[in-house]
Parts: C-alpha cells; structure tokens; sequence
C-alpha cells in the first residue's frame, strides 16, 4: 500500500507541454475508517456476547416418607403470587385458608414495573432500601470492604430480615417458562429475601377463579 | 531579489505499518471470536438482570424448545483424555441394552447436543449429512411409561456419575411450557441436584424507591 506519487514537481520545466500526470495515490483514510470500526465492534462483541445465567436453588423436594412437619408462614408476611395464561398475574396478601376467615381479596397485577414490581418494592422497603444504601456505599466508596465481606453482608441482611414479605409463588397449567423466569427475576430486583415456589390447593383455585370472573365483570360493567 | 520559495508540501505519514497493524488486530480477533455452537433447536431466552456468564467448561445442558422438545448436551469437562461423553453413551446405551461401535464412539466425542429416543442414537450419529439428522431430533423423552426412570432421567444420572462437577444448565424458550420445564427441574431434583443454572439475555433495570 504504498503511496505512489507521480512527479508533481516537474511544473517549473519550460518547454514542451507535457500531458497533466494524475497522481495514482489512492486516499485510504475510508479503508482506514471501516477497519477501525470493524475491529472495535469485534472487540467489543466477542466480550458480551456471552449469554448469562440466572441461578435459582430449589429446596429438596420432601421425602414422601418422612412427614416433614409445615412450616407455619405468618399471615402478616404472606404475600401469594399466581401466575396464569396470557401473562396474566394475580396476587393476594395473607393466606386462603376456608376455615381461618377472612378470605383475602385477590387482585390482578402486571409484569410491567408500575405492576408487580410496585407492589413488591411497597412491602419490601426496608430491605431495600438498607441493601441499596449498602450497595451505594461501597460504589461511592464510603465504605470499603472486600467483595466476599459485602456478599455475606448482603447475606445476612436478607437472612435476618423481619419484616420483609415471604412470597409464595404458584402458577397454573398453562403458564409460559417467560413468565416464571420474569418473576423470579422480579424476586432478585426487589430483593425479596424469602420465596418458594409452590403449587396451588384446590381452594386457591376456586378463589382464582372467582376472581377472574370478577374482575371480568367488573370489566364489562354488568352487575355480579 | 524574490526569495526561493521552497515548495510546501503537507508532511505526509506514511500509513503502511498503521493499516498493517490494524488488519493482524483484526485478524485475531475475528478468528477468537468463539462462534455460538450449533443448536438443535432455536430458543429464545427470557431476559433477565443477572450478569453470571454462563459456564462453559463441567456443564450439563438441558435445551426446552418452542414446542417443549428437550433436547441434552454434555461436555468433556475439563480433561478430554477421560473421553467422558463417550462414557455416558456406553453407559446410557447398556442401560437400554443397545452398543455402539468405537467408530460412533468418537464420532459421539466431537459432536454437540443431541435430542432424540435412544434408540435412535445410531442412526443420527452415522446421519450423512444435516438435514437427515435434523430429522431424527425428536426430543429426548421426559416420560416415566414403561421404565423406572425416563431417558432423561438416565442421560443426567450417568452425565453426573462420569463428572461429578458439572453444573446444571437450562437453556428454555420463552414460549415454553412451564410444565415442561418443571419436569426436566424434577428430574434434575430426583438425581439429587438442587441448583440450576437458567440461561438469560442480560436486561438492565433501574429501580427506583419513590
């Protein structure tokens, strides 16, 4: 690649009028510019084009022999999420036992951040806001520690949380995988410390129901 | 008298060793950029805010397509004298009283993930070409019908028996059934693994506490 300059010096000869030599020299700045662009965006994307992962831990499932006494969640904490078809999404808070009344209300949330997310953030306030001050101080460095001391910080803050919601969440038949994996993600952005996902009872199902066919009617504006 | 003017030319660097340089960076890096392996089936992962890269090395995956097809995949974990995808085949194949010949054992080593009946196995591995293979993927059953426990089931107890390190690893589709996926969670759960890798597209999310 290299330049070729023509004599274009030769202006100052008297005599014979040569024919004009065009230099040869092709400008290469363009290719230039597309090679640095090319390797930039090489550069760039063979480092994030890796996929992530998102890791969840299931409890081990109960051993059908051994009867394994229930663990009694307090009402006050209790928030329950169902997952249904068509990314609908209902919760309600406390827990749906028909002998222990009242039976709470089942309201009809959404995946979007105004949706479920509020809901959550609402209930969880306190430890989110106390692990987000924990994040923002070691960011702006006002505290420093190393980064195994800030995860089992982190940690305990959720293990020693009192007033945090526990969710329970539960799907019906036909809920997409989307859906689980959104919701689960939801858990780490409001930093829920507790969750299990579990399966619905036959009275969940009844309320669910009920609830859908209210919220239908309500919808339409005709009388229950 | 008029001064000799010298003739201003516009200092020149020559560009040479600067384009030279650019091409070899070029070079290196579009030949390590790793291409994606091939996938049986196309899946599209949900997003989500978690920024673990996804283990390459000591990992079982388990593929749940569009239309809930699960397909598998192991590696040869870290030291590949120890053949151990050729192990889990042989292994796998006597369960199911079916032998493969060395030749479909080594060809097994190098290629990736697999979805079909075991029955099926020999046909894809001596497959002539793509399609014809493409094919024979059906999906690896999940079922429980006449055996103990479904193939699925014995691919991940053998993969774990031959590399007791490797994660597991959930490539699902967005459509996918969560009943589906669930399945292949509690087969995984009944060989004793609790923890799970789910494959995500990174999202970033601003929260903010009003």
């Amino acid at each position: 690649m290299a330049e070729i300059i023509a004599n274009e010096g030769g202006g100052k000869k008297k005599g014979k009028k040569r024919a004009k030599k065009f230099s040869t020299a092709i400008d290469m700045t363009p290719m230039v510019d597309v090679m640095c662009l090319l390797l930039t965006f090489f550069m760039l994307t063979t480092a994030f084009s890796k996929p992530k992962v998102m890791e969840i831990v299931l409890p081990d499932p109960p051993d059908p022999n051994i009867k394994t006494p229930r663990v009694e969640i307090p009402k006050a904490r209790a928030v329950n999420i169902i997952l249904d078809e068509n990314d609908r999404i209902f919760f309600y808070n406390g827990l749906a036992d028909p002998t222990k009344p009242p039976i709470p209300t089942v309201f009809e949330s959404d995946y979007s951040k105004d949706g479920i997310r509020k809901m959550l953030l609402e209930r969880n306030r306190s430890l989110f806001k106390s692990i987000e001050e924990l994040n923002n101080d070691v960011l702006t460095g006002k505290q420093v520690m190393p980064r195994d001391t800030l995860e089992k910080r982190l940690r305990d803050l959720r293990k020693y949380d009192d007033l945090g919601p526990i969710v329970l969440i539960k799907a019906t038949e036909k809920v997409k995988y989307k859906n689980i994996v959104d919701i689960i993600d939801e858990m780490a952005i409001c930093n829920i410390a507790r969750y299990s996902l579990t399966d619905m009872n036959s009275f969940e199902v009844k309320l669910l129901a009920k609830a859908k066919r209210d919220i239908a009617a309500a919808q339409t504006g005709q009388p229950q | 008298m008029a001064k000799i003017k010298v003739a201003k030319s516009a200092p020149r660097t020559d560009m040479t060793p600067m384009v030279d340089m650019f091409m070899l960076l070029l070079t290196f890096f579009m030949l390590t950029a790793t291409f994606r392996p091939q996938e049986p089936t196309q899946v599209d992962t949900p997003g989500s805010i978690s920024e673990k890269i996804t283990p390459e090395r000591n990992v079982i995956t388990v593929y749940v397509g569009k239309d809930n097809k699960v397909f598998f995949n192991l590696d040869n974990g870290e030291d590949s004298t120890l053949h151990i995808r050729q192990e889990v085949l042989k292994n796998v194949g006597a369960a199911y009283n079916l032998s493969f010949t060395p030749e479909q054992l080594s060809k097994f080593e190098r290629m990736s993930a697999f979805g079909m009946p075991i029955e099926k196995m020999g046909a894809w591995i001596d497959a002539p070409n793509e399609s014809e293979r493409q094919l024979l993927q059906t999906g690896i059953p999940v079922d429980t019908t006449d055996a103990a426990t479904s193939e699925l089931a014995n691919w991940i107890l053998y993969a774990r028996k031959a590399n007791p390190r490797a994660e597991a690893t959930i490539r699902g589709d967005n459509t996918a059934d969560y009943k589906a996926v669930k399945q292949v969670l509690d087969i995984f759960q009944g060989a004793k693994i609790n923890q799970f890798n789910l494959v995500t597209n990174l999202e970033k999310v601003e929260v903010k506490l009003d």
